[in-house]
């Protein structure tokens, strides 16, 4: 009998030996496997300022509910008091956990505020834990909208700016150790494995304020004359930053809550319209860089058509003889496609694709479009001359825009750039010769006096050079309708030395629809509050009346 | 010479001596309960109301080994018959007004407490067994075999059917080992053994609940079933097992600390022990376990009668199988079968229990036969 004790008590003694000597390893690891767990350090996005340093997005902490289903199964009767504080149907949540029954993370409810997730954490329902998350803000809501875009639940850019500058402005999430009971709750740190590192802060070349300004009055024009949609363009002719975008109809990343795909789509950039006469300019300037016309040439445009082809070209009346000024100031299309045909078509082409026409911007915005331009071996006469006065080659607003800047900036093409401070690495190109770029302007500025196109577009105390633009709308079904209209207004101001460069579309104004008419106010309203915010001096005061603070200045010399 | 040896004996050990105690057997349970308070300190997570409780029932449990003490063992087997059927007899009102709890109805509801009838079995079979043999001539006739089998199955089945089969197999064994150490044959008792296994299937397909044989599955693998059956006997594996040789020291088992490990006050407080204190902890409290068997064996050797003996040695053989069960459940080699750890568990009924066995064992020492005799 004792041997039977002895056997029975060495079967013990063995079994001790084998669990703590010979497998201790299998069951220290099978511990740590149960209550060790490697959890995600959040880190926040960057933040995106303005060029004055104002926030435009921002992260702010919130938490989200998740539970291991597992180990609230047994719990069910506590869900009614967890679904009251998340304020969600409780057979809603009951059904979440028994769909992910087979998995130890489900999500109860993101992105609550950190007091309501404490409150749900309070109640200490097993299995239930917070996650740190991070939620996108948009301070200015609406009005930057389609610049920023959006980012998703999970912190991703989706759109916009926040899409193209992703990388730039994800943070990386770290990774730490921890020690938590059966219940899933953590009972201490085990020390950080990697360590969070947050997104870098962009900053763009928006100015907050001028945003502001082109939103509000794109919003009014659009609603004024119940237009279909609308965009605006301002650019810092110096730089080729962009100061403000905005397009309607529009939406608020806040909230987007019934909103369809087209409210998403960032017009100005991805979207192209037959710029029309706001092309004149061009044609001009690359018919005096050719020597085709002088300044003081005389283009005949009587009788108000030209055969070209088996087509014709026509005005709105018989403007007589007319000097490359009075094209632009009149906006002939006749006179345009006079001069645009004593060009060789590859020269033509040549100087529209360093314009830009056709090229991508290099601004790095999702899905921007490059408009289009047909190759010049394709063109017929035809083409040739329509093309002179904005059809039959597409753009986009931000591409137009663009091209301006070379007119606006002494022959000269800088990138266009989202960021502040412009873009490094792409140096900027000669397009025309600066005294061209000059002249052009000059002829510009008629086109807002009382014998001009659009005598709106004025600002007080600025010179305005520009040009309008009333685009028939290319039908689906082929040729172009004659009452859907684009109405443009493309220009710089201060005349003599830009400061800035805009352009406002307007797409199928119902209660009228010349550029000079419907375009042509935003445009003066927007530049001239942007010019005033800027400090610009003005350049076209009245003889004797000076600046105040001039004034006070000399007062104090004196 | 004896005078001059009771003279040499200090004052405690003569005390201990008046109250009818032993004093070697009265230290190891001593060890045995300090170390209780200590690994259900630890199990609580520090709490100390938890130790309190326990100490509380250790107190009870002295008390009553005391009383139990001063009962000689002749008047013990006087009562023994009694006993017995008043047991019997609870165990017949459990089955008809009992109170149900943990899904078996084990408890008479006494008004003031609550009382577990099959634990006075533990006692009160071996004690019927040994005055059914203790004044016959040993080694026992087959007839007498087949007497002593009914009154061991009695309580047997009463017990199962509550449903409590660890318990049945305690009473089982208590009162088989009376029978064994009365001298049955080895022919028997393979005879014995061959019944047992025919019995088997029929158990496990006409007798045993579900909860049972899923016991059984479980302990044969219990990876099977990790979430469920399986889950007590992996979380203790992992905890005896990643205590490693020097264990993770006292209040650091992670196993424990942090809540994985089932019933870590009551059954499974050997795989809190076995955590915190690793290889030599285990060795050192089942060395433990082994001096008090050694002692009570001692102690029924010098037994004054048979009656003594049979009773005295089983008690001590029972203490064994509490053992061996526990352990064995908790380090995997059994199936989870519900005997807590004796002595160190916590909890009232079983250390009340026990500590009446012991207190059987002390009387039967102060009464032992003298050696000269």
């Amino acid at each position: 009998m004792l041997g039977a004790l002895a056997v029975a008590g060495l079967c013990l003694v063995g079994r001790a030996v084998q669990l703590q000597v010979l497998d201790r390893e299998f069951y220290v690891g099978q511990g740590d496997a149960r209550q060790q767990r490697t959890v995600p350090l959040p880190a926040h996005r960057g933040m995106i300022v303005d060029r004055n340093g104002q926030p435009l997005a921002m992260s702010t902490p919130v938490d989200s509910v998740w539970v291991n289903p597992k180990d609230v199964l047994n719990e069910m009767h506590r869900l009614p008091e967890l679904a009251r504080i998340l304020d969600v149907p409780a057979e809603n949540l009951a059904e979440r956990i028994a769909r992910g029954k087979s998995r130890e993370f489900v999500y109860l409810k993101r992105h609550l505020p950190p007091h309501i997730a404490q409150a749900a954490l309070d109640l200490e329902v097993p299995g239930v834990s917070l996650q740190r998350e991070y939620r996108r803000y948009y301070p200015t809501g609406e009005v930057s909208g389609h610049l920023l875009g959006f980012t998703n639940i999970d912190d991703v850019g989706q759109e916009g700016l926040e899409l193209a500058f992703n990388d730039w402005l994800s943070g990386k999430e770290g990774a730490k150790r921890i020690l938590q009971d059966r219940l899933g709750q953590t009972v201490s740190d085990l020390g950080q494995i990697e360590a969070a590192r947050p997104g870098r802060d962009l900053a763009l070349s928006i100015d907050r304020r001028v945003q502001y300004l082109a939103y509000r009055v794109l919003k009014s024009t659009v609603q004024k004359y119940q237009a279909n949609a609308g965009s605006v363009v301002l650019l810092d002719a110096t730089t080729g930053e962009v100061i403000a975008l905005a397009n309607q109809p529009g939406f608020n990343p806040n909230n987007r809550r019934g909103l369809v795909g087209s409210h998403y789509r960032n017009r100005a950039v991805t979207d192209v319209f037959e710029p029309g006469s706001t092309m004149k300019p061009i044609t001009v300037a690359a018919a005096l860089e050719a020597g085709k016309i002088a300044v003081d040439s005389k283009i005949r445009t009587a009788p108000g058509y030209l055969r070209v082809g088996n087509n014709d070209v026509r005005d709105t009346r018989d403007y007589g003889v007319l000097d490359p000024a009075g094209v632009i100031m009149k906006s002939s299309n006749v006179g345009a496609a006079k001069i645009a045909l004593s060009m060789e078509t590859e020269y033509h082409w040549d100087v529209l694709t360093r314009f830009g026409f056709g090229q991508p911007t290099g601004s790095g915005f999702p899905g921007e479009t490059t408009g289009y331009l047909h190759g010049y071996h394709t063109w017929s006469e035809f083409e040739q001359a329509t093309i002179s006065f904005g059809y039959g080659l597409s753009s986009s607003a931000l591409q137009l825009a663009r091209a301006y800047t070379v007119l606006a900036n002494d022959g000269v093409l800088y990138p266009v750039s989202f960021q502040k401070g412009g873009l490094d690495g792409v140096r900027p190109s000669r397009v025309i010769s600066s005294q061209t770029a000059q002249t052009v302007r000059d002829m510009m500025q008629t086109v807002v006096t009382r014998q001009g196109t659009a005598f709106k577009a004025r600002i007080p105390g600025y010179t305005v050079a520009g040009k309008t633009g009333t685009a028939y709308k290319y039908s689906r079904s082929g040729g172009y309708d004659k009452d859907r209209y684009t109405s443009v207004f493309a220009g710089m101001a201060p005349a003599t030395n830009p400061r800035f460069v805009a352009v406002v579309m307007i797409d199928e104004p119902q209660r009228g629809h010349y550029g000079g008419v419907v375009a042509a106010p935003a445009f003066a309203e927007l530049v001239g509050d942007a010019l005033r915010l800027f400090d610009v001096a003005p350049d076209d005061l009245p003889k004797g009346q000076r600046l105040a603070g001039q004034q006070a200045d000399e007062g104090g010399a004196a | 010479m004896r005078l001059v040896e009771a003279r040499r004996e200090s004052l405690p050990v003569r005390l201990l001596k008046w109250l009818k105690l032993d004093p070697l057997l009265l230290l190891l349970l001593g060890l045995l309960m300090t170390l209780s308070c200590l690994v259900l300190f630890s199990a609580g997570g520090g709490n100390i109301d938890l130790v309190l409780r326990q100490l509380v029932r250790f107190g009870v449990a002295i008390g009553v080994m005391l009383f139990v003490a001063q009962i000689t063992p002749h008047a013990l087997k006087l009562w023994s018959p009694w006993i017995y059927a008043v047991g019997v007899s609870m165990l017949i009102a459990v089955a008809v007004i009992g109170v149900t709890g943990k899904g078996a109805q084990r408890w008479l509801d006494l008004g003031f407490m609550r009382f577990q009838p099959s634990e006075v079995l533990k006692l009160a079979a071996p004690m019927m067994v040994a005055w059914y043999l203790g004044d016959r001539a040993l080694p026992p006739t087959v007839r007498q075999v087949l007497v002593s089998l009914v009154i061991i199955t009695v309580p047997m089945l009463l017990i199962m059917d509550q449903p409590d089969l660890g318990t049945a197999l305690l009473v089982g064994s208590a009162a088989f080992f009376a029978l064994f150490l009365a001298g049955l044959s080895v022919r028997l008792l393979l005879a014995g053994g061959g019944l047992a296994l025919i019995a088997a299937p029929i158990m496990w397909f006409f007798v045993m609940h579900d909860y049972q044989k899923q016991r059984v599955l479980t302990f044969l693998n219990p990876e099977s079933d990790p979430l469920g059956s399986g889950y007590h006997i992996i979380q203790s594996k992992i905890a005896i097992g990643s205590g490693g040789v020097m264990g993770k020291g006292w209040m650091n088992g992670s196993q424990s600390q942090l809540d994985f490990l089932p019933e870590q006050s009551t059954d499974f407080i050997f795989s809190v022990f076995g955590e915190e204190f690793g290889l030599v902890g285990s060795l050192l409290l089942l060395l433990l376990y082994v001096l008090v068997l050694a002692r009570c064996l001692r102690i029924a050797s010098r037994a004054q009668d048979s009656y003594a003996r049979l009773l005295a040695g089983s008690i001590s053989l029972t203490f064994f199988v509490y053992l061996f069960v526990n352990i064995g459940m908790v380090s995997g080699l059994l199936p989870v079968v519900g005997v807590p750890l004796p002595m160190v568990s916590y909890g009232g009924t079983s250390v009340v229990t026990l500590a009446a066995g012991f207190g059987m064992l002390m009387s039967v020492n102060a009464n032992k036969r003298l050696m000269n005799r």
